[in-house]
């Protein structure tokens, strides 16, 4: 045990905490299968409503909460702690502030979280408010443990024996007290008894709406995308082998980035009752955002610069880029669906859905794979994956179920704005809503049965953890090296 | 060069910290204080009054089952959807809805004014099988509202609840809150003090069932208010412009 809480380096002397790690990474593995399980599932019962089987704890609306907290808060937050916990220690050359007790309690108080919101859902007890679902008491749990996970970051900062805060360690931080910020803002509610489940939002209407936003795009925002980045920020130059691109790229891109991102909640609720200074404030810092993502993007792409022979032969690298690709790709089509008149078409339609799954899937999932791989042969000491071929099978069947499913919520979506908006010559609406949802059937089944691929993808991935923990190794051809040494 | 100094923040964790708790603040603020301050925010109209108890829980159970995730409450001013659903929605219409529920995906129409579109008769066989009345339909089944009796004995907790968080309802409100509950899903009362502390509410047996006070009597009752407080025969827009 002692030998596996060891650094990798031998010139390291620290002796870092390690354990946390490894429970973290574990619990990534099995949250995202869980909710990408229930993602697809509530995918086919869009396809075919008998899914539901009338059952109330089954229904759409109930699993659907489940689903999104599942993927953000306990796949996407697992991967966050578990990274950062790994990133802070590496980088600052310092073991985790707070002993054993306070991560091992920041974690298990996680999970608790989770398991608190997702029993919540199931039984009917949510706030109505998206990605923020959870009840009063379970908010303030989590607000327990989100104080003492800020608190063992920065104390392990103070700890550190480097002069410099690495830059994955700004984007760590950004996330951790932007997100405490948020929760607490959009989470104010006044219980009906301390006994009881149900409590009422102190905002109503307008003002609740925006603070909701204010709130839920940043979840994207610093949940899924500056703890992300941080992720990137190491991750992919250590796989690489080669330092990141620009230092002054990423202190103008990381700074933009916290800046801007807040502003974009507006965009949520174009042409709707919100006042129109404020959507029209929402739309021009939506734009803006482009800029610093695209920063983001750029330095993530470019440390591969005289490394781009290794995505041949890496699919662990394969998929950090192929994130950041997807990264860069959804960060331009979000600021176009925020401009008033192309959100007056996309907005309430699957495009939506669709661009957020470029996101979470295509950037957040993948890049946390690439992580998953990179750290499970360090963490147990194995000297590597158990098959890197698996590894390429699951970067395919990820990359054609993600095309699948964006593909065809484009044209879903762009498919119901137009069919809504239609008059025929007597200047009647063409269509019923009805019509439109037929007309959503086949696509719905195109994109469930990409998520189908997706999740086929992430059992491959447990069965390689499984194989590699327990110390076996495939025996395999290394990939590229069979292939001609130049294809170009 | 500020670049350079940048390596101040890099080697003092506090004031990277506050850097960043400055830079994330300043968004919220500027958008999010004015929509408390200013007030054109919410434009004045007559109607819009608190929920009934009945439709409260009717509320609170539309929120449970997680409608919002299929159907928005908030109708914005195109011409097709002023077509489809009504007169575009009102900031003052979910002035009193805590939470809101704008929603924010169409898989099903729009709801903000549902209310008096459909009989009793009809939300009840569509809610226990949507697809008896719309054969294309792709919601749930909820053929257990029906079943299950309204558990709202503490409407009163709840009203004075509302109450601190700014719905004005008034005493004799509160105090009536459990008999105007079951008031307003029995056939054939009195309704006349009723309907005088809340206009315009549907009263009845909602779901064909007058043994029991059911989870779709309170649904129904909820449904069928849902863009009927403001008469827009005598709204003037332009009595908001600004």
């Amino acid at each position: 045990m002692s030998q596996g809480s060891m650094a990798q380096t031998a010139s390291s002397a620290v002796d870092y905490n390690m354990d946390v790690v490894r429970w973290g990474a574990l619990a990534t593995v099995f949250w995202g299968v869980v909710g990408f399980m229930a993602g697809d599932f509530i995918a086919w019962q869009l396809a075919f409503p008998a899914l539901n089987f009338d059952f109330e704890y089954m229904n759409f609306g109930r699993l659907r909460p489940l689903h999104t907290s599942a993927v953000i808060f306990a796949f996407g937050g697992n991967a966050l702690i578990a990274t950062s916990f790994y990133v802070v220690q590496r980088t600052c050359r310092a073991r985790l502030f707070g002993g054993k007790a306070l991560p091992a309690f920041v974690f298990w108080g996680y999970q608790l979280f989770i398991v608190l919101a997702a029993v919540g859902y199931v039984m009917g007890v949510t706030q109505g408010r998206e990605y923020a679902e959870p009840e009063w008491f379970v908010d303030l749990w989590l607000t327990v443990v989100w104080v003492c996970y800020l608190a063992i970051f920065v104390g392990t900062l103070l700890k550190r024996q480097e002069p410099h805060i690495y830059v994955a360690n700004w984007f760590y931080l950004a996330f951790i007290v932007t997100i405490a910020m948020l929760h607490l803002g959009n989470n104010l509610a006044v219980p009906v008894s301390f006994m009881g489940t149900k409590s009422y939002s102190l905002f109503s209407g307008v003002q609740d709406a925006l603070t909701q936003w204010w709130y839920g795009h940043n979840a994207v925002g610093f949940f899924l995308t500056a703890g992300f980045l941080g992720m990137m920020y190491y991750f992919i130059p250590k796989r690489a082998e080669r330092p990141v691109y620009s230092y002054r790229l990423s202190i103008i891109h990381f700074w933009a980035l916290i800046f801007l991102y807040i502003w974009a909640g507006p965009h949520h609720l174009h042409y709707t009752a919100l006042p129109d200074w404020a959507q029209t404030l929402g739309m021009t810092f939506s734009i803006m955002l482009w800029m610093p993502s695209w920063g983001g993007m750029i330095n993530g792409l470019m440390t591969l610069s005289g490394a781009w022979d290794k995505l041949r032969t890496d699919p662990v690298l394969r998929f950090m880029v192929a994130a950041v690709g997807f990264y860069g790709m959804s960060t331009f089509e979000g600021p176009v669906m925020s401009i008033k008149s192309v959100n007056g078409l996309s907005h309430y339609t699957d495009w939506t859905i669709g661009h957020v799954h470029s996101g979470a899937l295509g950037w957040v999932a993948f890049i946390t794979f690439g992580a998953i791989y990179f750290l499970i042969p360090v963490l147990w000491n194995r000297e590597r994956l158990y098959s890197m071929r698996l590894v390429a099978h699951h970067f395919w069947l990820g990359t054609i179920g993600i095309v699948l499913y964006i593909t065809s919520m484009w044209v879903s979506g762009i498919m119901q704005g137009l069919m809504w908006r239609a008059h025929d010559q007597l200047g009647f609406l063409q269509y019923s809503f009805i019509e439109t949802v037929e007309a959503m059937h086949p696509y719905y089944i195109i994109r469930a049965t990409g998520g189908t691929l997706f999740l086929l993808g992430a059992f491959v991935m447990v069965w390689n953890v499984y194989k590699t923990i327990r110390g076996d190794v495939r025996r395999e051809a290394p990939i590229g090296v069979s292939a001609p040494a130049a294809v170009q | 060069m500020l670049l350079k100094k940048h390596h101040f923040l890099e080697k003092n964790v506090f004031f990277l910290i506050l850097g960043i708790f400055l830079t994330i603040i300043i968004g919220g603020i500027v958008e999010i204080v004015p929509l408390f301050t200013m007030e054109q925010t919410i434009e004045k109209v007559d109607g819009v009054r608190p929920y009934t108890p009945l439709e409260q829980a009717g509320r609170n159970i539309y929120i449970r089952e997680g409608c919002y995730n299929c159907h928005s409450q908030m109708i914005r001013p195109f011409r097709d959807e002023v077509e489809r659903y009504g007169h575009y929605s009102l900031a003052a219409e979910s002035m009193y809805d805590h939470p809101f529920q704008w929603g924010s995906k169409r898989t099903g129409p729009d709801l903000a004014r549902v209310g008096g579109k459909y009989s009793n008769a009809w939300h009840v066989a569509h809610l226990d099988d949507p697809r008896s009345v719309v054969p294309e339909s792709i919601m749930p089944g909820y053929p257990f509202l029906a079943k299950k009796e309204l558990k709202f004995e503490d409407a009163a907790e709840h009203l004075k609840t509302l109450r601190m968080v700014g719905v004005p309802y008034t005493d004799e409100q509160v105090a009536d809150a459990v008999a105007d509950l079951h008031l307003q899903a029995t056939a054939d009362e009195d309704y006349d003090d009723f309907l005088a502390r809340y206009p315009n509410a549907a009263t009845g047996d909602f779901d064909g069932n007058p043994d029991k006070l059911t989870e779709m009597d309170a649904l129904i009752a909820y449904l069928q208010i849902l863009g009927r407080m403001v008469d827009f025969t005598t709204y003037n827009p332009s009595l908001n412009l600004r």
